[in-house]
């Protein structure tokens, strides 16, 4: 007769076993419409460009050389791409600008809601979750319409005599960058919204009791505590202003191209896939790099606090 | 002393956010101000009138692009969130298992992933799948808003069953229930504001797609969102203003409903 530790270790195994199959359906389709599709996307950025668009089923490291490189087509001597360079250049700094943009707004928009009383407090959150829910599209259209040269913006101050010609700002990197911290910035909220509401105020009175000022406060007692809040938000807007397209599609207009729209153009003009694989691998590398800096920034603040 | 010392004041972030809160409101209010213009042009106004509902209203191809982006929402949000349910079944109220951590970062996935590198992703994974079956439905835009649904339907699921503990099943089970009538019986009806709160979130999320829907379509496959953008880039007319005012209509009342279901404390 079997034991009750054999029993009871059986009866754990059927449970993992049954929790695999309760898992399955969703693993299943996660790996099939998105994870496996990627895995797809690195073979293909190491294979020749077909004449038509799509592959050639042949090995290739020219994709990735020309991610950076440039091949002289007259006497085959590599040189730095600086188109390239400069497009991974400007998403890299927008995507860095945007998230701070909205870290200097969102940190105070968050404190300002966590201070307020329990009651009030919902009444915030869902005014910030709204904008957080309605289509990215609608919303970079309304920011196109306040920041056209017949826009609300130009209009105002055409009408107060402060400029007399419309300033452009659509079309340019600025709009993009207005754009981009628009309608990324409940991303940044809601995160830190959710540290700063767990904050003990038993704490920055502590603070106040030792003589400290209210940007000491501010600097050693409410920032580190909510650091992970932080975290999170600036990789929640690091990540999508990375890859951003519709922003760019509408508010640069094409003339300030970033990497989703050179991607884009290597699966329809330019009918180059490897090259459009090895750009999206180097892009998802990019990503990466920024998450592995969150888990262990993450991790390292956990421990800190316990 | 003799005026307390406000000890949760910090200079200046009041006065931040209100205005984030004024500068995330204006574009939008001014957007849906102007559906109502009269007048073809839309920076200057000419008078209030509905026209512009009406023409988007008779437009085939915009009901066409609604209907189809509801198709896909409704079929893709459902599978979501079925899937998504059973998976936050398998993934809480238990001690740690091997694989766990590993279903946490799989489910997650596809938040983690640019969009336009999913897009470019599905747009080679299909095109293969196009040339070798010859099916090209609607099935693989499907396909595409379950997966990306998944870990946004899981969220408040998974939520939901943390705060539930075993107590009840246990007891169901102390009465000679079958595992399926204590689901159907106990866990489904104190899991149903979870459930629901995912569904609508899931359909949103499709509703919202841009990107992903703009690489997978095949011709004649516009949804609601790739239409709008099509139309942006040739040209604003205020018909585009009256569609994206019903559609936040239907987003707000759909986050509305949401937010009562997912807050609510039993």
């Amino acid at each position: 007769m079997a034991s009750a530790e054999e029993v009871a270790k059986a009866a754990e195994r059927r449970d993992i076993r049954d929790r695999w199959l309760l898992s399955a359906p969703a693993l299943l389709i996660i790996f099939l419409a998105a994870t496996g599709p990627l895995l797809i996307v690195l073979v293909y950025s190491l294979l020749t460009p077909g004449p038509y668009g799509d592959v050639k089923w042949q090995f290739s490291p020219e994709a990735w050389i020309s991610v950076f490189m440039e091949r002289d087509i007259f006497d085959d001597t590599l040189s730095v791409a600086a188109a390239h360079v400069t497009i991974f250049w400007r998403s890299i700094k927008l995507a860095i600008v945007t998230t701070l943009a909205t870290l200097a707004l969102g940190f105070p928009t968050a404190y300002f809601m966590a201070t307020r009383s329990e009651k009030t407090r919902d009444l915030w959150l869902f005014l910030i979750t709204i904008p957080f829910w309605t289509n990215l599209l609608i919303r970079t259209f309304a920011v196109l319409q306040i920041i056209r040269n017949e826009g609300l913006i130009n209009t105002v101050l055409l009408k107060l005599g402060i400029i007399s010609a419309p300033i452009q700002i659509l079309f340019t990197d600025t709009a993009i960058l207005i754009g981009m911290a628009y309608v990324y910035l409940p991303l940044m909220v809601l995160p830190i919204y959710a540290s700063m509401e767990k904050l003990d105020f038993r704490l920055v009175e502590a603070g106040y009791d030792l003589y400290a000022t209210r940007f000491q406060v501010l600097r050693r007692i409410i920032f580190p505590l909510v650091k992970p809040g932080v975290i999170a938000g600036s990789i929640l807007v690091f990540i999508p202003a990375l890859g951003a397209y519709v922003t760019p599609i509408l508010l640069g207009g094409g003339k300030t191209m970033m990497l989703s729209n050179l991607i884009e153009m290597q699966f329809g003009q330019g009918r180059n896939w490897p090259l459009g694989s090895a750009l999206s691998i180097a892009v998802m590398i990019i990503v990466m790099v920024a998450l592995l800096a969150y888990v262990r920034n993450a991790g390292r603040s956990e421990m800190r606090h316990g | 002393m003799a005026r307390s010392f406000a000890i949760k004041h910090q200079p200046g972030f009041t006065a931040i956010a209100a205005t984030c809160f004024v500068v995330l409101y204006l574009p939008i209010v001014i957007l849906v101000v102007y559906a109502f213009n009269a007048a073809t042009s839309t920076s200057e106004w000419g008078g209030f009138s509905l026209k512009w509902f009406q023409s988007a209203w008779q437009n085939t191809q915009v009901i066409d692009a609604t209907l189809r982006s509801f198709q896909i929402g409704a079929i893709a949000a459902t599978l979501a969130t079925i899937a998504a349910t059973m998976a936050a079944l398998a993934t809480t109220r238990t001690a740690a298992y091997p694989g766990l951590t590993f279903k946490y970062a799989a489910i997650n996935q596809p938040l983690m992933v640019p969009e336009i590198v999913t897009g470019v992703a599905l747009l080679i994974f299909f095109s293969r799948i196009k040339i070798f079956t010859g099916y090209s439905g609607l099935g693989y835009l499907i396909a595409a808003h379950t997966a990306f649904c998944i870990p946004f339907a899981y969220l408040p699921i998974r939520a939901r069953l943390e705060n539930m503990d075993l107590t009840l099943e246990r007891a169901a089970a102390d009465l000679y229930a079958t595992p399926w009538r204590t689901f159907r019986r106990i866990t489904l009806p104190l899991l149903w504001p979870g459930i629901l709160a995912g569904l609508m979130l899931a359909f949103v999320i499709s509703l919202d797609d841009v990107v992903i829907t703009e690489f997978v379509k095949s011709g004649g496959q516009d949804t609601l969102p790739t239409y709008m953008l099509g139309q942006i880039r040739r040209g604003i007319t205020p018909e585009i203003n009256a569609i994206s005012t019903v559609f936040l209509l239907l987003s707000v009342a759909i986050v509305t409903l949401f937010f009562f279901i997912s807050r609510k404390r039993d």
